[in-house]
């Protein structure tokens, strides 16, 4: 499915392209044999739908594993990455950049430390506040401070240009992957690589944090590190993903659920279906929202348009409920 | 013969609120150990301690001698197996996912369940008799069904002591008495290797019926502690839970029971 979505996605735009080319290109900058495609191809392949593509697919796999892993971490199936504020951080760093008119560069830089640093933020005051419930302490104090955060990104929306600044805010927080480059997808790499290595590490344990701090202690789980080392890992990534692609919701909620449906919540199966599920639906809706009008569509919008009718349909028809 | 679990002068609560102090008891292995008390005795404090969820406030928990103070939460699993009242489980897992999770402190952090650990999960599924619901969803399945695939879970874990929080609450009689037989049964052991089994519950036929040692825990203070028939008589009922009771042997065997006074049909009244 995923590598159908990847030929679809190549092929279609202003320029046709054939999976024939992709292939022949793709042999050719592995050495094997000579370039058979024109060089107008080449380039949209290589620098223009190419970066788009893969980032769309990483965006896409990066938001749904630390989705999958956000659920079972709070035992909530309603769990989506944004729960510690992640990226209502984000945006607040973005809009931030806008509004002081920076470089796009420094705008996304600013985008992935906020989000760091309010998931930074809330754990800290989890961890001030003892003698609760652990969990319940993170996802209040997740709640509260990104709706803390969402005034600082209307007051800065009121405070904008209107001519100018308003519409790049709105556009980002909208989600899009219109102005990706081969530079974005390089940046995107690394973290999404790295948060993945302890995400496919702790793949048991995951599956035992799902029964509550309690059991999973009395099972012999250090709960308190493996919970920190997860939401790092999750944070990175979807911080990461974000700041090149804008807000783009549904996916870290959506997809881990159907991955959940189709092969159990064992998170060493689980874990791989949501990246290769949330890899071609991100793909999917992004080959679509560039596609289908005249105009881009926003790609949080889509999302959202695709996924609440698939969503009720679950809820509606779901075999196994909630999970 | 050495205690399997010693506890001394144990105090426990939660950070500055003390509810239980000066508790102390022993049980040796094979021996069950059923802990009565009334509601907000304790009890459940007091377990969340012996397993370690807790920081004692004071004295100490010892297992073959071994003080747990500083055990990391994988020694303790190793030593203690804890089957809860209710299994939080959210998520679809099968009974033999669920089953298996018990070897969690058998294996490194990052390492998959070896065949080991698999074999190891079977036997406890069948050892408890419940080898057919393996692949059952675990939301699927029955609070009794339930129960025992938490035990088969505590089992598999392979410790050395087992502590069960009212494992019979919320279960129908007939799925009481299949509790109470494994749980007897897994203390009696197969040859030697029995457990040392900690329970609680709110029912002192219980504690007649499988128990050898009965600990009342009363205001958090461990108000008497002995065999079943010392323990447990009618003038201790009134004292704890203020009701009139008559403890009555019944069959062959003379096992006792308590029987409330005041409560019969206004028919039955003589």
């Amino acid at each position: 499915m995923l590598v159908a979505a990847v030929c679809v996605a190549f092929s279609i735009g202003a320029y046709p392209v054939t999976p024939g080319d992709l292939a022949g290109l793709l042999a050719a900058k592995l050495g094997l044999g000579s370039a058979a495609v024109a060089p107008a191809v080449e380039t949209v392949i290589w620098d223009i739908r190419g970066p788009r593509v893969l980032t769309a697919m990483l965006v896409g796999a990066g938001l749904a594993a630390s989705g999958a892993a956000y659920q079972g971490l709070f035992r909530n199936p309603l769990v989506s990455p944004d729960i510690l504020g992640v990226s209502s951080g984000a945006a607040l760093g973005a809009v931030l950049g806008i509004f002081a008119s920076l470089p796009v560069l420094a705008i996304q830089g600013m985008a992935f430390a906020g989000g760091l640093l309010a998931v930074g933020v809330v754990l800290a005051v989890a961890s001030a506040i003892r003698g609760r419930d652990p969990v319940l302490v993170l996802v209040l104090g997740g709640v509260v401070i990104g709706a803390l955060l969402g005034s600082g990104v209307a007051l800065l929306k009121y405070l904008a240009d209107p001519y100018n600044q308003l519409p790049a805010i709105t556009f980002w927080l909208l989600g899009s992957l219109s102005a990706v480059n081969r530079g974005d997808l390089a940046a995107l790499v690394p973290p999404v690589a790295v948060a993945l290595i302890p995400l496919v590490l702790l793949r048991w344990r995951l599956d035992v944090m799902t029964l509550g701090d309690e059991e999973a202690t009395a099972l012999g789980v250090p709960v308190r590190v493996v919970r920190i080392v997860v939401i790092a890992a999750a944070t990175l990534m979807t911080a990461a993903a974000v700041s090149v692609s804008g807000i783009v919701g549904w996916v870290g909620l959506l997809v881990p659920h159907l991955a959940r449906l189709m092969v159990g919540p064992a998170f060493v199966r689980l874990l791989p279906t949501a990246v290769l599920l949330g890899a071609a639906y991100l793909l999917a809706v992004d080959t679509l929202a560039r596609s289908l009008g005249p105009v881009e569509l926003p790609l949080g919008v889509l999302t959202a348009v695709i996924g609440t009718p698939v969503f009720l349909w679950l809820l509606a028809f779901g075999k196994r409920g909630w999970s | 013969m050495s205690a399997r679990l010693l506890v001394e002068d144990l105090a426990f609560g939660y950070g500055e609120r003390v509810v239980g102090a000066g508790v102390g008891f022993a049980v040796a292995a094979g021996e069950v150990l059923c802990l009565l008390g009334p509601n907000g005795g304790g009890k459940t404090t007091l377990f969340k301690t012996l397993l370690g969820l807790l920081p004692p406030c004071g004295g100490r928990v010892r297992v073959d001698g071994e003080d747990t103070a500083g055990w990391s939460p994988r020694r303790r699993a190793l030593a203690f197996g804890y089957v809860p009242q209710a299994g939080a489980g959210q998520f679809p897992f099968t009974v033999r996912e669920m089953v298996l999770m018990g070897r969690t402190a058998h294996r490194g952090a990052f390492s998959a369940p070896a065949a080991s650990d698999h074999a190891a999960a079977e036997a406890a599924l069948e050892r408890l008799g419940i080898g057919h619901l393996a692949e059952r969803d675990w939301l699927r399945i029955s609070g009794g069904e339930r129960q025992m695939a938490l035990i088969a879970r505590a089992l598999a874990q392979a410790p050395r002591v087992l502590v069960l929080d009212e494992p019979t609450a919320s279960l129908d009689f007939g799925n009481q008495v299949r509790v109470l037989e494994q749980v007897r049964r897994l203390a009696d052991g197969e040859g030697g290797d029995g457990l040392t089994v900690v329970f609680s519950t709110h029912h002192p036929e219980q504690a007649f019926a499988i128990a050898d040692r009965v600990a009342l825990l009363h205001d958090g203070r461990l108000t008497r502690f002995g065999t079943p028939e010392a323990v447990i008589t009618a003038a201790m009922m009134r004292e704890v839970y203020g009701t009139e009771v008559e403890v009555v042997a019944v069959g062959a065997d003379g096992m006792r029971v308590c029987l409330p006074v005041g409560l019969r049909r206004p028919a039955q009244v003589r």
